[in-house]
């Protein structure tokens, strides 16, 4: 090989194949075939990639099972996965059946079990009601009291006037006063319907720990190293605490993944949720599938469901849209403001019986169509007309200029 | 030659009809409510008048002079009484509504905002923006609400209250249709820009239905029963009572009644109009047919799975196709199918005349036994059918340029398909075969891709009519263009079950005689000469079974790989080696040459194109059913039988479980357990007792792999990935173990146990669906009945989990369908908004790939 034909060759080679080429040092001739296999196996413009894409993730949902539960140690967490995740994924649904997350801990305390232990106790939400005896109203003098059990106070070190601070950060409207045991809570108003509500709500109120971590278990992975996998999910509360390693936390709520790193980071993790749980049914599809659905979801820089609100909504045309839910309400509103179908998609094609844009039905012929008429004319005794709605088309074909560059790419 | 017709929809417009555009399309205006006059015909100004359109043969159109084929109908109307509103734009009635003055009728906004707004419509109507402009419109008509004083006549604005489903109040006084026209009449075209409609395509008061089309009879033909009874379609039904309302209206009217009945009329018309355009809306009983069944209006015509778009517009009926039940036929080339010749006879392929096919197509005019020719199309485009009669006719008329529709043969090619369609393996292309019988037949090598069995499944066909179409399926759709699948870049068709143990046999050590290696060759249709013998024993030349698979091998393939070889008699992982065309080492297996992955048949498919890997996969088919022909393989009891030694040591892992087991219960009983984060100790229990019994499993089964019996069918089969797992022998000869339900122990039946031979409270094993006994000894009612349990539990979930699964997946092809890759290379949806720059990354076709890569 030498050194001034490396860059040609192995610029026009996508990164990973190149990488590979290179170090196996191969000679000039195998890199030219190399060159050659790979242009073999392009795609082909036209290719209706989304279809494919579609059909790759759709049939083996039906191979999917409703629930897999695999019990390989007594201590697992049981989150969603199968089918119903995958649709939970694509809806883009914003309340999640079984939030979870994996906490790593940072690299100089990960091997040490008390340490992530504890860490572990001290990111779980711990709510009001699990720390007290009895909380009732007292009518006479229309107040709450909390009495705590003290016992557990002492071992979650959580002391009385933290709790108190936190009342008073999440209810409004409220005066908080400290016993030794217990504390009595007043509201502003006189009003016991109200009364009642905020008892409830104070049930719920987390005293300690992370909100939304509503679980945690510590579990030894095979390098030795301990992290922690929960049950709800926090990912911005999580990352900002110390002892977390940032870069390999994750969440499995898209949502939040985006709203704390951005939606890259969504399209990655979108991708890397939909590859784990065919993974797991030990179905394979090719990233490349479930890159592009994807990117379809996160095109707009907001992550759309592929639902009738989402993806569906946001396509140019009248009919297409009209094709898959709610027909009557897409025709009137596109009536309303005038709407044009251009016809540039499938669907609408096919229900106006013409050629679909896609594969084989994309290259039009560039010739003018007076032309094309002497031409059968003249030539008569040839015969077999070639492609009526062709020439048909190609006269009415609004830039003629673009589509023979068109036409000239493909034939390269 | 035929005139060349052009006709190009480019685009489809949408707007609302004006009153004026609906006298327009009107050709008759209906005032009777009658259908028919006593004597059968139908009423002038009827609902059936005929210059509506025809619907009986041999009738003419009244107005255009066509017949029931060239007449498409025409639009008649009601001249309403009384104005009603358009109840599918209410809203966008009470948006108007609320954001124009009720006195000079102007938009709520000064003249300077007005012009802002209305050139921010049009800059996002050049862009096609129909979301931003939806969304503005939305806005603006939230600020608009609020405005309590017109900018221009400084009236106070009255409180305007919309009540579901169809009225509205001003200051809590009714606002009859009548005024709410009015309104809107006052309206300028200027302000109506502003708030985003494009007042050529929308005028409020065309909202508001002073004249209601009607449509064409042929949209709602009417049928005739048996008795000569005369049924009308629901649409007609539907407007004839709003004819009829209309009318006694306009009496009432006419003869000055009082307001009251006037007003009741007018809100029964209201009803009726409205459930004409949509009869299931909420709050609205739905109109009733006779028999109290609701009936199908406009709106459940157009929408749901039955509805014109997803039924008719969107998937359409076809002809040139055939549907018969399928069966197998294993000594076809894959890329064929078998078509019944009853079926070949009714189908048909046009071949345009030619000087050079003129004669061999009056061929089959001529002939009156099969492939002959049904129908011939002459340059005018008349079809004529070829009868005994009309044969000689034809054959002296017949001329360039006719179209011969000559009957299905060998070697055409056709689309076959399995429903459900979930991946275009689904339709494929085969080339025709002609047989006798009347299935439809299928090499079983093909049955992957398609999912099929024989056990009733029924296929489509469908033939290319066109030379485009054909040259596609060929190119294209041919099955051994679609060996690779496009979901993960491996070999989808493959050897399957007995194929797949034939081959391992022939692999593993097989000495073979000169006339058992020249027949197994000849069976696969090779006559290259024998390599050298491998072995000479007592004289006789022998061959390795390596070696005569090696033959259907290209001489320069070279492979290496993980799989599995023979050593010291025992099957084990090791690399299986390919130099030259000659399998050196290894013993092939499912993951050799299976479906779904074959890695053999994948590389010769990459390295040697699909032409080679579909003639690799007829030949070693041919060459393997010629070996299981020869030697017949069965399972038996055998197979299941395990030695006493072995069973011994299965029983002490049960009972050594079972002891485990009571020791929990023990600790249980004593509350001795401490409980897992995020459970119960009821469920700590559970969880340890199932860890238990899945360990007992996996004891069990390495019992069992410990000591397989090298003879028997079912361990080779398991081996070589045919079919049988070693799980399957571990529960037919170890134990079935437990039934589990949802990942739980099965625990509920009777009050705290499963069936009434257990105490109450009982947690042992037995008790919550273990089985100790193997299936092939046999299993207890009992255990039989937990077994039962979980089968149908199972079950259920199959049944509800495909149309969840189809669900979703009609829902990405609709998000996804038209996404595809432009000419530069970048992956586009319809709008032309680029998706990814680079497909996948690196621009690789999965279907062209070698598992999504491209191997160096």
């Amino acid at each position: 090989m030498t050194a001034s034909n490396e860059p040609w060759i192995i610029k026009d080679l996508p990164p990973e194949i190149a990488e590979e080429a290179k170090k196996r040092k191969l000679s000039e001739k195998e890199l030219k075939e190399l060159k050659n296999r790979y242009q073999n196996i392009q795609v082909d413009p036209g290719e209706a990639v989304g279809i494919v894409a579609a059909q790759s993730l759709g049939e083996p949902g039906t191979q999917m099972t409703m629930r897999s539960f695999h019990f390989v140690g007594v201590a697992e967490m049981n989150v969603t996965m199968g089918l119903p995740r995958i649709i939970e994924i694509l809806d883009a649904s914003k309340t999640l059946k079984t939030p979870a997350m994996n906490i790593y801990i940072e690299k100089s305390h990960y091997k040490d079990k008390k340490f992530v232990e504890s860490f572990a106790n001290r990111i779980k939400q711990v709510t009001l009601s699990e720390l007290s005896k009895k909380i009732e109203i007292d009518l006479g003098t229309n107040r709450i009291n909390v009495l705590f059990n003290m016992d557990r106070l002492k071992k979650d070190s959580i002391k009385i006037d933290e709790i108190a601070a936190a009342l008073k950060k999440q209810l409004k409207q409220i005066e908080v006063k400290l016993f030794k045991t217990s504390i009595t809570i007043t509201y502003k108003k006189d009003d016991i319907k109200k009364l009642y509500r905020i008892k409830e709500k104070i049930k719920n109120i987390y005293v300690s720990g992370i909100k939304g971590i509503s679980q945690v278990l510590t579990v030894k992975k095979d390098n030795g190293e301990y992290m922690i996998k929960t049950y709800g999910s926090n990912l911005k509360a999580v990352m900002n605490a110390e002892e977390v390693d940032c870069l390999r936390t994750i969440t499995n709520n898209i949502h939040e993944i985006k709203a704390v790193l951005g939606i890259e980071a969504a399209r990655q993790a979108i991708v890397n949720e939909i590859m784990s749980v065919l993974s797991d049914e030990g179905l394979e599809v090719d990233e490349r599938h479930i890159l592009l659905i994807s990117d379809m979801m996160c095109k707009t820089g907001k992550i759309k469901g592929i639902t009738r609100h989402g993806i569906t909504k946001e396509k140019t045309s009248v009919l297409a849209r009209a094709s898959f839910e709610i027909p009557i309400n897409h025709l009137i509103e596109a009536s309303s403001i005038g709407e044009e179908d251009q016809l540039s998609s499938v669907i609408e094609n096919i229900m106006i019986n013409q050629p679909i844009p896609v594969g084989t039905g994309l290259p039009d012929l560039v010739v003018s169509m007076k032309k094309q008429v002497n031409l059968s004319k003249e030539s008569k005794p040839k015969a077999k007309p070639k492609k009526k709605t062709t020439a048909a088309k190609v006269a009415k074909a609004k830039t003629p200029k673009a589509k023979t560059k068109a036409l000239a790419k493909k034939k390269k | 030659m035929k005139e060349i017709i052009t006709k190009d929809i480019r685009s489809i417009g949408f707007g609302v009809l004006s009153p004026q555009k609906i006298n327009k399309m009107s050709v008759v205006d209906v005032v009777t409510p009658e259908l028919y006059d006593t004597d059968g015909y139908p009423v002038q100004k009827g609902l059936m008048d005929p210059s509506m359109g025809v619907i009986d043969p041999g009738l003419r159109c009244k107005t255009c002079g066509g017949n029931l084929k060239s007449c498409q109908g025409h639009f008649g109307s009601i001249n309403l009484s009384k104005n009603v509103l358009h109840i599918l734009y209410i809203s966008h009635i009470n948006d108007f509504l609320k954001s124009t003055c009720s006195e000079c009728g102007r938009v709520l906004m000064k003249e300077d905002l007005q012009q802002k707004y209305a050139e921010r419509f049009e800059k996002l109507m050049k862009e096609h923006n129909l979301d931003g402009i939806r969304s503005l419109q939305k806005a603006i008509t939230k600020k608009l609400r609020n405005i309590k004083i017109c900018p221009f006549c400084e009236q106070k604005q009255p409180e305007i209250i919309f009540e579901k489903p169809y009225s509205f109040k001003k200051n809590n006084e009714r606002l009859w249709p009548d005024q709410i026209k009015e309104w809107f009449e006052r309206i300028p075209d200027s302000d109506i820009k502003s708030i985003g409609y494009d007042p050529l395509v929308i005028r409020p008061e065309w909202l508001v239905l002073s004249k209601l089309l009607i449509p064409p009879i042929i949209l709602r033909p009417s049928i005739t029963l048996e008795t000569g009874e005369r049924s009308e379609d629901d649409l007609t039904h539907k407007l004839s009572d709003i004819v009829r309302v209309n009318q006694r209206l306009l009496e009432n009217i006419n003869a000055g009644a009082p307001e009251i009945i006037v007003e009741d009329l007018w809100d029964l018309l209201q009803y009726h109009i409205t459930t004409y355009f949509n009869n299931s809306l909420a709050q609205i009983p739905p109109a009733r047919h006779r028999s109290k069944r609701p009936l199908k209006t406009l709106a459940q015509r157009i929408s749901g799975k039955e509805g014109r778009f997803r039924s008719n517009l969107a998937g359409k009926r076809v002809n040139f196709c055939a549907r018969s039940v399928i069966s197998p036929d294993s000594m076809m080339d894959i890329n064929e199918i078998g078509v019944p010749k009853i079926i070949a006879r009714e189908l048909s392929i046009p071949e345009r005349v030619t000087e050079w096919n003129m004669n061999w197509l009056k061929e089959f005019i001529k002939r009156k036994e099969y492939p002959s020719a049904n129908y011939v199309i002459t340059n005018e485009g008349k079809r004529k059918k070829i009868t005994d009669e009309t044969r000689e006719i034809i054959l002296k008329e017949i001329a360039l340029d006719w179209v011969v529709e000559r009957q299905l043969m060998d070697g055409d090619i056709v689309v076959f398909n399995r429903q459900p369609s979930l991946h275009r393996l689904s339709m494929m292309g085969h080339l025709v075969k002609v047989v006798p019988g009347k299935t439809l037949r299928i090499h079983p090598l093909v049955c992957t891709p398609y999912n099929a069995d024989y056990d009733g499944d029924e296929m489509n066909l469908h033939l290319p009519q066109t030379e485009e179409a054909r040259a596609e399926s060929r190119r294209i759709l041919m099955i051994k263009n679609q060996i690779i699948t496009p979901r993960y870049g491996l070999s989808i068709i493959g050897h399957i079950r007995e194929n797949i143990l034939s081959l391992f046999y022939l692999t593993k050590n097989l000495k073979l005689s000169k006339e058992d290696a020249t027949d197994l060759l000849i069976a696969a249709g090779i006559t290259a000469e024998l390599p050298k013998p491998a072995y000479k024993e007592k004289g006789k030349e022998l061959w390795d079974g390596k070696q005569i698979f090696s033959m259907l091998l290209p001489d320069d393939f070279n492979y290496k790989t993980r799989g599995k070889i023979l050593k010291d008699n025992k099957i084990v992982h090791g690399d299986v080696i390919i130099e030259n065309g000659q399998l050196k080492q290894g013993v092939l297996d499912s993951k050799m040459i299976g479906s779904e992955g074959g890695e053999i048949i994948q590389r010769i498919c990459t390295v040697y194109g699909n032409d080679a890997a579909s003639d690799f996969i007829n030949k070693s088919n041919l060459l393997s059913l010629e070996f299981s022909r020869k030697n017949a393989y069965t399972h038996s009891f055998y197979d299941i039988d395990i030695s006493d030694e072995q069973k011994k040591k299965i029983n002490k892992v049960i009972s050594d479980a079972e002891k485990e087991v009571d020791n929990w219960m023990k600790k249980k009983n004593q509350d001795k357990i401490t409980a897992l984060p995020g459970k119960t100790k009821d469920e700590t229990f559970e969880a340890y007792v199932l860890r238990e019994l899945s360990l007992a499993r996996n004891k069990v089964n390495k019992i069992i792999e410990s000591n397989l019996k090298p003879d028997s069918t079912l361990n080779n089969s398991a081996m070589a990935g045919a079919g049988d797992k070693l799980l399957n022998l571990s529960l037919m000869s170890g134990f079935a173990g437990q039934q589990t339900l949802r990942g739980n122990r099965i625990n509920f039946g009777f009050s705290k146990r499963t069936t009434a031979h257990f105490k109450k409270g009982d947690l042992s094993p037995e008790a919550r669906g273990f089985i100790k006994e193997p299936y092939g000894k046999g299993i207890n009612p009992l255990g039989f009945f937990f077994n039962a349990i979980v089968g149908r539990d199972s079950f259920m979930d199959t049944a509800m989990r495909t149309p969840k699964s189809g669900y979703m997946q009609r829902r990405i092809i609709n998000a996804l369908q038209d996404v595809k890759v432009e000419y530069d290379g970048t992956i586009r949806d319809s709008g032309k908004n680029i998706v990814q720059f680079v497909y996948g990354g690196d621009n690789i076709d999965v279907s062209k790939s070698d598992g999504g890569k491209l191997r160096i």
